[in-house]
């Protein structure tokens, strides 16, 4: 037991130092800026004396070090600075810019909602069209399934998109403009097209490596074993199976879901979506560096977070990884 | 093949009984054992390869060529009709093969360049230099990769060169990983350590000893890392950060045609089938070229290595 909290233990630490990293290159970005950082964000116009401010503004006068351990204190106490867009750039203008949390808040939790709802439906279908494809191996309904996900992986995500829109878009909404007040059954509604592109990648993803791990665990000896014993079909897979398969099968699912949240970008963009992934992309075409940070570590966190969880599923229901070699 | 004997020596008679196949001949018998599948995907490579190549000849008009009507629809003179800005669909779908495809290529060749030397390198190597290398790779490839570029993409900017180096050094990583795995194996080899021994230098041994040795694997890396490559751009360009107008290139011509579908009601063969076809037609060309280089990877790593049932 202690064994088990060690090893986890460890592989949070070692969790937390990557996201330390990754949140210093994310920082760092800014100081990588070739040129005037703030003269490229305000523009040729720009006074001396507002140049000065927005210098001061965002700490650039200070050593880097000093500016990391601000940024991330900020950070922690859930402040992520202002947007660039709505700063004042002349003289006497106003500042409108808003903080980045207000505006990234909403967007997350429609994003959480789109993701929520795919792996709601993805992760069973994938689990159950992986274990009937791995049992009846090379039948007509595996290799049809087999077709069908290798050419829905090997599609862009939009291409996908557009053809259920042309297939469906005259009985579904093709424009998921939710607001905060929409309700939930017409947000479902309006989610869907999305959540169907969303679901055909995964599913295909999913299925397919649930089929492999399948497969694999099938052709162990210890299986083997139990079938000259004489154990029925249904033994073997309940009984001998499955409580091996968990492991590699929490892995998938964790995986795909790390996936899912990078997945969301194209997806959103394509239907308008509120979400954070727009949100990324849209400040990414006006520069607006703080929100593109902010958007940068969100998605990286919970994408380092998903990977620890499959890896920390797959020590806790495979004993044998507590004693590497 | 020469059967006729007209010497009498051991030697002559020996080289016939098993005459060499030539490298021509070897690839025709595999050829031949090739499954219908395969025979897609090359077909499709072809057909890209030669659009690539000839582009400016098969183009009707100029790249960037405006014509005076926009949202045209297809006639004799535009055979699929102008875009947005009055530009011709077609030229741009037959330039948008050599930028989409080139750009894609030059980037998996780039990434293969950086992954596969510093992979080589951190396996002969296993020093420090083997740790860093590692863990600067795994830190990067915590970062999930479409963020990753977007985000350098904000900063430097989007322009072709910038995309083609932070797209190359995102995927250089998975290079590098598999080059370094595969070549460890290779590495602790007797001939590697006669060479060492030889005296040979480093670029020797990486080149004559390692590589020839590790090339199936990375050749497969190589053909699926570039789907990989292709799409990411096509959804980076589709996002507005990747390959900039005037440049024609599939990714942005789905998103600058794509108002024909979400907002237009798509009924079969009518005059808003064609507009729809518009943006419909770059998408199609991505996949189809994803698909058929698919094929061909699924059937190089079925011959290379040998299984039969997986």
């Amino acid at each position: 037991m202690f064994r088990l909290i060690e090893v986890i233990g460890k592989r949070i630490l070692l969790g937390l130092v990557t996201l330390f990293i990754v949140s210093l290159i994310i920082f760092s970005s800014i100081s990588l800026l070739p040129g005037d950082f703030a003269q490229a964000v305000l523009g040729q116009t720009a006074t001396e004396a507002t140049l000065k401010a927005f210098r001061e503004s965002l700490d650039l006068d200070k050593p880097v070090i000093t500016r990391y351990f601000r940024w991330v204190a900020g950070v922690m106490q859930g402040d992520m600075g202002n947007t660039f867009s709505g700063r004042s750039t002349g003289g006497q203008g106003i500042d409108v810019s808003r903080p980045v949390v207000e505006i990234m808040l909403p967007k997350l939790r429609n994003t959480l909602f789109l993701a929520g709802v795919t792996a709601a439906i993805s992760v069973p279908l994938a689990l159950m069209l992986g274990f009937l494809t791995a049992l009846f191996r090379n039948s007509i309904f595996d290799r049809t399934a087999n077709a069908i996900t290798l050419s829905t992986i090997a599609m862009p995500e939009f291409f996908l998109a557009y053809m259920l829109i042309i297939l469906l878009g005259g009985y579904l909404p093709t424009i998921a403009n939710v607001r905060a007040e929409t309700e939930f059954l017409q947000r479902l509604l309006l989610v869907t097209l999305p959540t169907m592109t969303l679901t055909l990648v995964i599913v295909a993803a999913m299925m397919r490596m649930t089929r492999a791990a399948i497969i694999n665990l099938l052709a162990s000896p210890y299986i083997e074993m139990a079938r000259l014993s004489g154990a029925s079909q249904a033994e073997i897979i309940f009984r001998h199976a499955l409580p091996n398969a968990w492991a590699p099968i929490a892995t998938v699912i964790a995986f795909n879901m790390a996936w899912l949240v990078v997945g969301v970008v194209v997806v959103e963009v394509v239907f308008t979506y509120d979400g954070i992934g727009k949100l990324m992309v849209d400040s990414v075409g006006s520069r607006d560096i703080p929100v593109v940070q902010a958007c940068a570590l969100v998605f990286a966190a919970t994408y380092i977070s998903m990977n620890l969880l499959a890896d920390i599923v797959g020590i806790v229901t495979n004993p044998r990884l507590l004693h590497p070699r | 093949m020469s059967d006729s004997q007209t010497q009498h020596s051991a030697i002559a008679e020996t080289s016939t009984v098993r005459v060499r196949r030539t490298r021509w001949q070897r690839m025709r018998i595999l050829l031949s054992r090739a499954p219908l599948t395969a025979w897609f995907g090359m077909v499709v490579v072809a057909i890209y390869a030669v659009v690539t190549l000839f582009a400016p000849l098969l183009a009707p008009y100029g790249e960037a060529e405006v014509f005076s009507r926009g949202d045209a629809p297809w006639s004799r003179e535009h055979l699929l009709g102008t875009d947005r800005i009055g530009r011709d669909v077609l030229t741009r779908l037959l330039y948008g093969a050599r930028n989409t495809v080139g750009i894609a290529l030059g980037t998996t060749m780039l990434a293969l360049l950086i992954g596969g030397s510093l992979g080589l390198i951190a396996a002969i190597n296993r020093s420090w230099l083997d740790q860093i290398i590692s863990r600067a790779v795994d830190t990067i490839m915590a970062i999930p990769g479409l963020i990753f570029a977007l985000m350098l993409l904000a900063i430097f900017g989007a322009s072709i060169l910038s995309l083609i180096l932070i797209v190359g050094i995102t995927y250089a990583t998975n290079f590098f990983r598999l080059t370094r795995s595969v070549s460890l194996n290779v590495v602790v080899m007797d001939y590697v350590e006669a060479a060492r021994l030889r005296g040979e230098n480093m670029v020797w041994i990486m080149a004559r000893e390692i590589l020839p040795n590790i090339l199936p694997p990375l050749i497969a890396e190589f053909g699926l890392r570039f789907i990989f490559v292709f799409l990411f751009i096509a959804s980076l360009s589709f996002l507005g950060m990747g390959i900039q107008p005037p440049t024609a290139d599939w990714g942005s011509m789905v998103r600058e045609n794509a108002h024909w579908i979400t907002f237009v009601p798509f009924v079969p063969f009518r005059d808003a089938f064609f507009y729809g076809l518009k943006p419909l037609l770059p998408a199609g060309c991505i996949a189809l070229l994803t698909i058929g280089v698919n094929f061909i990877v699924d059937w190089f790593i079925h011959e290379t290595s040998g299984l039969r049932d997986v």
